[in-house]
């Protein structure tokens, strides 16, 4: 009887997993995203669905999953079944490269600009008229000025505006380490709250009042003004920011065994094409097809963008200098 | 309307008894006061506020919210779950309480203490837990990995740590009941030719059938509404692995504060329904605590 | 425990079985990953990671904030449960029924309702930046969303043993003319002792955990009010298992310390107390 009993659970939890079978021809494929991208593949997904159904007759399917793109790395490595992944963080994609399998160990090579089909840059929102006048990084140290970004420690978002500050300290300070540290460690001291996501810091800096300046990706702030009120907030571009660079892969191990790897890769090359891209550029995220750059060439205003490459020695490097424990974040964050 | 329970039998009052009795009853309305404002103030507004933010942009906005397919799917979701998980854990909750009432043997005590451990752990914690065991890289996952069954991230990783966050609810109402109640009339209806089946039917559970539900209506209001194990374990998939708490801060998230608001409003109408569940179920059947 | 016939009740095997395989599977296989992971940092990995500046600190403020939570769930608990039990006055079951709502209400909703309420824009916000005071963001919020999440260990706890003490002694003493106080301190309060701790030690080590609620109203800024939970997650972002778990770990070596020691505590003070009797 217990035996049976037993059984009984373990068919039912067997008969329950809806992900456990796996098809042929699979008619859905699941896109796992950064948490910020809700509203763009929202309106992506129905575009490729009609691509798809006219260039091969069939249906597809696409679900979403959000999170923060370093959880969905991790949740990908522990099963999460992803055909693709878009992310807001190159590291995390390798990582899945490096271990495991996940991706192709050379799948920043497979697609056009090292596989990141649009690009942003840590940029200022600031309230009505800018009342603290906020011009660039070396307005946010100053003593009356109070900051909102989230934590770098859990989102992808502020290690590009910690690691765009910190460029722009070395460049102004012909490459002083010293002075750079000294000039990070004072703008986090300015940081009003550290939220653990993107979102949340909006939700601080819009909703509770919180903060003087919210420093997020270009595209978000834009974003952030369309939702609450263009006259209300103000946009600030700083003279130097760092390419955010917005990479996508097919996981591989996953849609070859589940015979997605066609749709997939296609569902990428989607994002690139010219209506691709105009969706992507809609959500006021950069773009790198010459058409469609021309024609919101006079919604981005011009600013010189740093590569990670170039100044931190590439992404892996720059974590384990900055954002590994013990890391130069934690040292400029000290207990005053 | 106050009125101390323990007075002393009435007697025509003489003049100082009577300023005594004033003064303790003043005494008594200043602590009930105390004892109201901190309810208030600590559990009440939070609800009230709840409430005021999810209205804020009127009943149509607000019932929008709640219809919009995401939030309807979140609802089922969490209620599929409640409706698998709480099965289990009542046939698990009477078992164990069987077993530790029921007899003696070694290992009784920490038995006790292994199913009230949940308790005390962090949801974050208990999430990760399951994904370093039941997880495509965990001890157990791997194996099961082999034979393509995926335990994480999807309904049943959503059951599993639900089980786990509301063991303890069942057989922590059981297992001090059916110790008072022993274990007499269940031998005697033995004796009498019962059978287990029987002696369990028509002795034990009418005994046990008031802790039963309220164990039950806890362990619900806990699945309906666990948020962090939850969050580890399900994937996030839009429209699939969404439980009702998991779309509050999504919708938080995106930017939707009355949508978050709205579905919180649920959240709190199921925990609001619970207490008075409980309460009623209390003053039917006032002694267990 | 008297010694039973063991044969006389059936189920024996079919309940211990169920009982065992469930809490192996549910309860014990998962834990034992936690030490599993812990189990691959060596000792002074381990000592490195929990002697941290950011570490103690995160430690300390998760501590002193529970500490506080439960001080002041303890006493208000102790409060509420001589109102419910001792006195009748209107809206009594409300009262009553609304102890266990924190148990009842997701934490995550307790969390975004107390950051709505306590923001300089919330109703209580409001009213304590008048008099220049800030929960929000600050280590009072922490206090505070721990006090929230639990206030029904506090009550429910010494309500019972409340309900059924034996009011004699305590008439006893008001003939004598005794003080209301020094009768709750001398003849009520020895009774509760030993399930006021366990409430007190329940409520701390709740509070030690929680995550959903305080993470909202935090501000989570290191050093000032960054928890340990939070800690536990940014070693997480990191890919850093072990680190994660050790911290994990310890939280829950200390919660269940704690519990073990109000156990041991709760057990003396009964034993005396039946002496004394």
């Amino acid at each position: 009887m217990k035996k049976n009993f037993l059984a009984a659970i373990a068919t039912s939890f067997i008969l329950a997993s809806p992900l456990s079978s796996h098809a042929e021809e699979p008619a859905e494929i699941l896109n796992v995203s950064y948490d910020i991208a809700r509203e763009l593949y929202a309106t992506i997904n129905p575009q490729f669905i009609a691509h798809w159904k006219e260039k091969t007759g069939k249906d597809i399917k696409i679900k979403q999953s959000h999170a923060g793109s370093s959880k969905q790395a991790r949740a990908i490595m522990q099963g999460l079944k992803a055909d693709l992944v878009t992310f807001n963080q190159v590291l995390d994609v390798q990582i899945l490269a490096d271990r495991g399998g996940f991706v192709a160990k050379d799948w920043q090579k497979t697609l056009a600009n090292n596989a990141s089909p649009y690009f942003s840059l840590p940029a200022f929102l600031v309230r009505k008229d800018n009342p603290k006048a906020i011009k660039d990084w070396n307005d946010l140290i100053r003593d009356d000025v109070k900051l909102v970004f989230p934590n770098p420690k859990t989102s992808g978002n502020a290690r590009y505006t910690y690691l765009a500050a910190y460029a722009y300290a070395l460049e102004t300070n012909n490459n002083d380490d010293a002075k750079a540290r000294e000039f990070v460690g004072k703008l986090l001291n300015n940081v009003a709250v550290f939220d653990t996501g993107g979102r949340g810091a909006t939700t601080s800096f819009v909703e509770r009042e919180i903060g003087d300046v919210l420093i997020t990706f270009e595209a978000e702030v834009e974003n952030i003004r369309a939702k609450y009120g263009k006259d209300d907030y103000v946009r600030v571009v700083p003279s130097i920011s760092l390419l955010a660079e917005f990479p996508v892969a097919v996981v591989e191990k996953v849609a070859k065994k589940r015979g997605s790897l066609d749709v997939s890769k296609a569902y990428l090359d989607y994002i690139y094409s010219q209506e691709g891209q105009e969706i992507v550029a809609s959500f006021n995220n950069r773009v790198h097809h010459p058409q469609v750059k021309a024609k919101y060439a006079d919604k981005f205003p011009d600013v010189r963008l740093i590569r990670v490459e170039d100044v931190f020695g590439g992404w892996q490097q720059a974590k384990d200098t900055h954002f590994k424990e013990g890391g130069t974040l934690d040292q400029v964050f000290t207990k005053k | 309307m106050t009125r101390q329970q323990t007075a002393p039998a009435s007697q025509r009052p003489h003049p100082a008894i009577a300023r005594l009795k004033r003064q303790r009853r003043n005494k008594q309305r200043g602590l009930i006061a105390i004892a109201l404002l901190f309810a208030f103030f600590v559990m009440g507004l939070p609800v009230l506020a709840i409430f005021a933010r999810a209205f804020q942009e009127g009943l149509g906005i607000y019932w929008a919210n709640i219809i919009h397919p995401e939030t309807l799917h979140a609802i089922g979701l969490t209620v599929l779950t409640a409706l698998i998980v709480l099965p289990i854990n009542l046939v698990f909750g009477i078992c164990a309480a069987w077993a530790i009432t029921r007899y003696t043997f070694p290992g009784r005590r920490a038995l006790i203490t292994i199913i009230e451990l949940p308790f005390s752990i962090s949801p974050i914690v208990a999430g990760l837990c399951y994904l370093l065991i039941y997880g495509a890289t965990g001890l157990v996952g791997e194996w099961l990995d082999t034979y393509d069954i995926q335990l994480m991230f999807n309904l049943i990783g959503i059951i599993l740590v639900s089980l786990f966050v509301t063991c303890p609810f069942v057989a922590r109402e059981l297992i001090p009941l059916m110790e008072i109640k022993g274990r007499d009339e269940e031998e005697a209806a033995l004796t009498l030719g019962a059978n287990g089946w029987q002696t369990f039917r028509y002795i034990t559970l009418p005994n046990i059938k008031w802790a039963l539900l309220y164990g039950t209506i806890l362990a619900n209001a806990r699945v309906m509404g666990e948020f962090g194990a939850v969050s580890v374990v399900s994937g996030n998939i839009r429209g699939e692995t969404m439980t009702l708490p998991l779309q509050v801060q999504l919708l938080y998230d995106d930017y939707n504060a009355t949508g978050a608001f709205a579905a919180a409003t649920v959240l709190t109408l199921i925990a609001l329904l619970t207490l008075i569940a409980r309460s009623v179920i209390e003053s039917a059947h006032p002694h267990h605590h | 425990m008297k010694k039973a016939p063991r044969h006389i009740l059936p189920g024996f095997g079919l309940t211990l079985g169920i009982s065992l395989f469930f809490v192996s599977l549910i309860i014990l296989l998962p834990l034992s990953g936690l030490f599993w992971q812990m189990g691959q940092l060596g000792l002074s990995d381990y000592w490195r990671i929990l002697s941290s500046e950011r570490t103690l600190a995160a430690f300390h403020i998760t501590l002193s904030a529970a500490a506080m939570a439960t001080l002041f769930n303890a006493s208000f608990g102790l409060l509420l449960a001589w109102v419910l039990v001792r006195y009748n006055f209107r809206g009594k079951r409300i009262l009553d029924a609304l102890i266990d709502l924190p148990f009842a209400l997701p934490t995550a909703v307790a969390g975004i309702a107390l950051v709505a309420l306590y923001d300089k824009n919330g109703w209580m916000g409001t009213l304590l930046a008048q008099a220049d005071l800030k929960v929000a963001y600050t280590w009072w919020g922490i206090a505070l969303a721990m006090t929230f999440t639990s206030v029904p260990f506090g009550v429910r706890t010494v309500q019972p043993v409340m309900e059924s003490l034996d009011l004699d002694a305590e008439e006893a003493a008001q003939t004598l003319g005794a003080k209301d106080f020094q009768i709750f301190r001398t003849i009520v309060f020895p009774q509760l002792w030993p399930s006021f701790i366990t409430g007190a030690s329940l409520a701390f080590a709740r509070s030690l955990g929680e995550f959903g609620a305080v993470i909202f109203i935090a501000g989570n800024m290191p050093f000032k009010t960054e928890i340990a939970s939070l800690l536990i997650m940014i070693r997480l972002e990191e890919y850093d298992y072990p680190a994660a778990s050790a911290i994990a770990g310890s939280l829950l070596l200390l919660a269940l310390l704690v519990l073990i020691l109000a156990n041991f505590a709760q057990m003396r003070a009964s034993r005396h107390l039946k002496k004394g009797a």
